[in-house]
């Protein structure tokens, strides 16, 4: 509920600044991980890591960059995502089974 | 600001009223004419495909619009009837059953309407502008990218249109179901008919996608030159048939699911018993949307896909059918003991027990992956799907309008008709679908033009025939029950059937902001828990105040007015491409609608106290 | 609430993108939208993987696509996620300046990407006479990353409206959820992009 009084306390105000910056440190921290992530994935290619054990790595590093995106960026990490959370997990699910799909049970 | 438009109310008014509409109950009845108008003109292309089979070697139809009319009655059918009838339901019942005054997003309701609409006209103008689609309400490449004429490109932009529709209203459903309950309506108190809607959306929500993907592909393929399913550049038609039926499978419970729920609803109202086993409901409800996800490979069991890949997809197939029995023996059991009154309504539902059974029944034969190659693209399936579909999906729809009718038009539909009505659809029906089964087990396949005389086909096809005919004058009977009740039928209070949801505790028709004061909820069917209190209406959660609405808004229309005439820019672009100026026109209105919708700002009006006490005075409170 | 209270800048509370219901509405309205998207995506990607073999001749991923440009596409999207992730920030604090500030980066950023995609579109056209109709892989190609560029276009074309509409007026609980719903799409937008250097560009390099 907004409060109808105007202002907040200054002490109330001082705290959820605080919290956000803690928030943003972690948000900074995860955005470090990915590129760092993605200079793993691009280099692994230039060197001309096998493919065999490249292509697991890469998607690996994928899903874990989006996770990051997902979970600090887009904050599903923090409460009242329990729905945003069911729906994209359900989307994902669906997103899986059309990819197994497509790269199995289609004629080549 | 807020009831200047209503005030007069002239022709041209009314129109503009319903043109500008976001009430969800005017959105429901402008789903229900349309819907209503396409299920009349799907059932007239039926007719004609069944007159075509009367006979051996008939030749009542060429056999170029025989392919047109199976391909407009499917798709007009399951998309711009079946979809929309539900939709009109859900529109008028479900914010009542919550105790919402109104949708989540009123303007994104009035928006997919009109999506769903342009949609939908866009598809029959086909008709009239050198032939209609003709590859099959499944569309499958080739025959969809190598058929001549302008025919599938509208079933492309058409679908695409009313698609992006539905998408929106499903995205509308789940969130006023989450977010727009009253105060005590927790999940495991909705009724079924809300906790359908609830599952049916979200099916909505990850099957819809795929559609448009798999339309997107042949609409490049058809009208830009890429090479998705052209074989002879390194294209795969088998692409086409898994993103149709990635879609196509959710989608035949997205049509029987909220049904289902009107079914649970109508069953408990008119046994005066609670449901029996709710919480199973609930869970048979969501698993079985569950598993609509993993099965749509049973389509396509003939392809190739391989044994491995049949036998998972029949496995999880026939898993099915064990929530949707748990289902059919709850109704069974809400009946069981119960005060039964053979309304109409629930007449259809009684009836829908053991027709759609059938249909379940002959869908697990069907998914035995090694019979199905037998059964496969014969009359068995069209046998099937219609025992589910007709048997299932139309009885829920008559069973929810006789239900619902009172709430939506503040009449009961007359019960003589009614029962009148159900006798020759319910023994037109089984006279035209069930012996489809035995012709297609005789090797009569799907979708011919004329089969053979001496092969023992001829009897069977003429009682099919004969059966459509019979659900043609129950159809009638409807309508004319429907003009009937307007003209003679006295006007009804809030409750007529002494029911138990929230949506009988207020007025019928009810007043634009529906309740008004939130009622508080203290179980499962909060009416008859006041009911049995000794009370005669809800206890309400909040004082009387002010109410906020939203504004009535034009730019849904303009924005599908927009799509409708790029639709047309896309599909003739190819012939010449000076028609690209339509879709720049038309692209212009939509994205200038939108723009204005998102520049402007928006805040809705308010009821004031005094306009709700006058209200109240004149009976809208109680 | 009344309308005055939802536009005035000053009644500013802990979440403003989830004060009013109407923004509640907007939020997981928005999100469920991006559960839809991702099947959306799957089916473009699903589409590719079954297609990227059909190149019929030269025009293969391995021969075509040129690491360095996509790395430096990728650090600029990843980049302007983190910069709306900041726009963010400030207006949970009821910045309004620097959260216009962040945004205008955002939508440079988002710009920069699109004009090294145009940049490399043209690229494949005029010098390989790669293109959309070819071949199945190249009707695939073109279809999947230009959705996901479609997407960047519309994002830029929301984000500047937002930010020239507000300008004068600053924030409020009528606009912190337009605000809010767009910074989602946009790392949503990153999200698609992640899967789309790794499965097309860095996949199809190793063959
Ligand atoms: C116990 C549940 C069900 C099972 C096991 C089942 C199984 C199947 C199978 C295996 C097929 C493919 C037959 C073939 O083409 O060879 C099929 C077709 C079909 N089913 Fe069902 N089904 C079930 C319920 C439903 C329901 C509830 C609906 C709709 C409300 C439905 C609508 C359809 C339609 C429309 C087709 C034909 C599509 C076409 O090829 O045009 N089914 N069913
Ligand atoms: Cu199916």
């Amino acid at each position: 509920m907004a409060d109808h009084t105007g202002s907040k306390p200054v002490h109330q105000a001082e705290y959820e600044r605080k919290q956000h910056r803690e928030e943003m440190k972690q948000q900074v921290i995860s955005f470090v991980m990915m590129i760092l992530f993605t200079f793993v994935a691009f280099g692994m290619v230039m060197a001309g890591v096998d493919s065999f054990f490249v292509i697991p790595v890469l998607l690996l590093l994928a899903i874990v960059q989006v996770v990051f995106q997902l979970y600090y960026f887009m904050h599903m990490k923090n409460k009242g995502h329990d729905m945003p959370a069911l729906m994209m997990y359900g989307g994902a699910a669906v997103a899986l089974l059309t990819i197994i799909t497509f790269t199995t049970i289609i004629w080549w | 600001m807020s009831t200047a438009v209503a005030q007069k109310r002239g022709l041209a008014a009314t129109i503009w009223d319903y043109l500008t509409t976001v009430d969800h109950k005017k959105i429901a009845l402008l789903y229900l004419y349309s819907g209503g108008f396409f299920f009349l003109i799907g059932g007239l292309e039926a007719m004609l495909i069944r007159i075509q089979l009367m006979k051996p070697d008939n030749n009542f139809i060429s056999a170029g619009l025989y392919n047109e009319m199976i391909t407009m009655h499917g798709t007009t059918m399951i998309f711009l009837a079946a979809m929309p009838l539900i939709f009109a339901l859900m529109n008028a019942v479900v914010p009542l059953q919550i105790g919402a005054r109104d949708v989540a997003f009123p303007f994104l309701n009035s928006l997919g309407f009109w999506l769903f609409f342009f949609g939908g006209i866009l598809l029959n103008v086909s008709w009239f502008t050198g032939g209609a689609p003709d590859a099959g309400w499944t569309n499958y490449a080739p025959l969809s990218t190598t058929s001549p004429g302008h025919g599938v490109d509208y079933y492309v932009m058409g679908l695409q249109i009313s698609g992006a529709g539905t998408l929106i209203a499903g995205i509308n459903f789940l969130v006023t179901i989450i977010n727009m309950r009253a105060p005590g309506m927790t999940y495991m108190r909705m009724p079924l008919f809300t906790w359908s809607t609830f599952v049916t959306s979200a099916l909505i929500l990850f099957a819809f996608p795929a559609l448009t993907v798999g339309l997107f592909l042949m609409m490049f393929d058809r009208m830009f030159g890429s090479a998705f399913f052209d074989v002879a550049l390194g294209g795969n038609v088998i692409i086409w048939e898994h993103l149709f039926w990635i879609f196509g499978h959710p989608e035949v419970y997205i049509l029987i699911l909220p049904l289902f729920g009107a079914f649970s609803d109508i069953f408990s109202t008119f046994s005066r018993k609670r449901l029996f086993g709710y919480s199973a409901m609930v869970f048979a409800t969501v698993l079985i949307g569950f598993l609509g996800f993993m099965v749509w490979a049973h389509h396509m069991f003939t392809v190739g896909m391989g044994p491995i890949a049949n036998s998972i997809f029949a496995v999880a197939t026939m898993a099915i059918a064990v929530p949707t029995g748990i289902k059919i023996f709850n109704w069974l059991f809400t009946m069981w003991g119960g005060q039964i009154k053979m309304t109409s309504a629930m007449l259809w539902s009684v009836a829908f027990i053991p027709s759609f059974t059938i249909g379940g029944m002959t869908g697990v034969m069907l998914a035995a992956a090694a019979a199905d190659f037998q059964y496969h693209d014969t009359y068995f399936v069209v046998g099937h799907f219609h025992y589910v579909i007709v048997g299932g999906v139309v009885f829920g729809i008559f069973a929810g309008l006789h239900y619902w009718w009172p709430k939506m038009f503040g009449k009961v539909l007359n019960e003589k008709l009614g029962k009148l009505a159900f006798w020759p659809f319910f023994i037109g029906f089984h006279l035209t679908f069930f012996i489809q089964h035995f012709l297609g087990l005789m090797g009569m396949p799907r979708r011919y033009w004329v089969f053979l005389e001496g092969q023992g086909l001829e009897t069977g096809n003429l009682i099919s025939t004969i059966g459509a005919f019979f659900m043609a004058i129950g159809t009638v009977i409807f309508l004319i029950n429907i003009v009937y009740t307007a003209i003679k039928e006295p006007k009804v209070g809030g409750d007529p059937w002494d029911a138990r949801t929230l949506e009988w505790s207020i007025p019928s028709p009810p007043p634009h902001y529906n309740f008004v004061q939130t009622p508080l909820v203290r179980g499962l069917d909060p009416l008859w828990v006041e009911k049995m209190d000794g009370k005669k209406g809800m206890t309400p959660a909040e004082p009387l105040g002010d109410i906020h609405m939203p504004n009535g808004s034009i730019l849904p229309f303009m924005m599908s007015l927009g799509m409708f005439i790029a639709g047309f820019g896309f599909i003739y672009q190819v012939d010449n491409s000076s028609w690209l100026i339509a879709v720049f026109i038309g692209m212009g209105i939509t994205l200038g609608s939108m723009l204005t919708r998102s520049l402007k700002d928006d805040l809705g009006h308010h009821i004031h106290k005094e306009e709700l006490e006058a209200d109240i005075k004149k009976g809208v409170g109680k | 609430m009344s309308h005055d209270d939802v536009l005035n800048p000053k009644q500013m509370p802990h979440d403003p993108e989830k004060a009013t219901l109407e923004g509640k509405n907007k939020f997981l309205g928005f999100w469920f939208f991006l559960g839809g998207e991702t099947v959306l995506f799957a089916s473009l990607f699903g589409t590719y993987l079954a297609l990227n073999g059909s190149t019929q001749g030269e025009n293969t991923p391995e021969n075509l696509f040129g690491l360095e440009l996509v790395f430096i596409m990728t650090m600029l999207l990843l980049t302007s996620s983190l910069t709306s992730v900041y726009a963010m920030y400030h207006m949970k604090n009821h910045d309004f300046g620097k959260m216009q500030l962040w945004l205008v980066i955002t939508v440079a950023l988002g710009l920069a990407f699109l004009g090294f995609e145009i940049y490399e579109f043209y690229h494949y056209i005029h010098e390989y006479d790669f293109t959309f109709r070819s071949s199945a892989f190249g009707s695939a190609f073109y279809t999947l990353v230009g959705f996901h560029g479609g997407h960047v276009l519309f994002g830029l074309c929301w984000i500047t409206a937002l930010i020239i509409r507000n300008q004068k007026r600053g924030l409020n609980l009528y606009n912190a959820p337009k605000y809010y719903t767009a910074s989602l799409y946009w790392h949503f937008i990153d999200v698609v992009w992640v899967f789309i250097f790794t499965v097309v560009y860095l996949m199809g390099k190793v063959g």
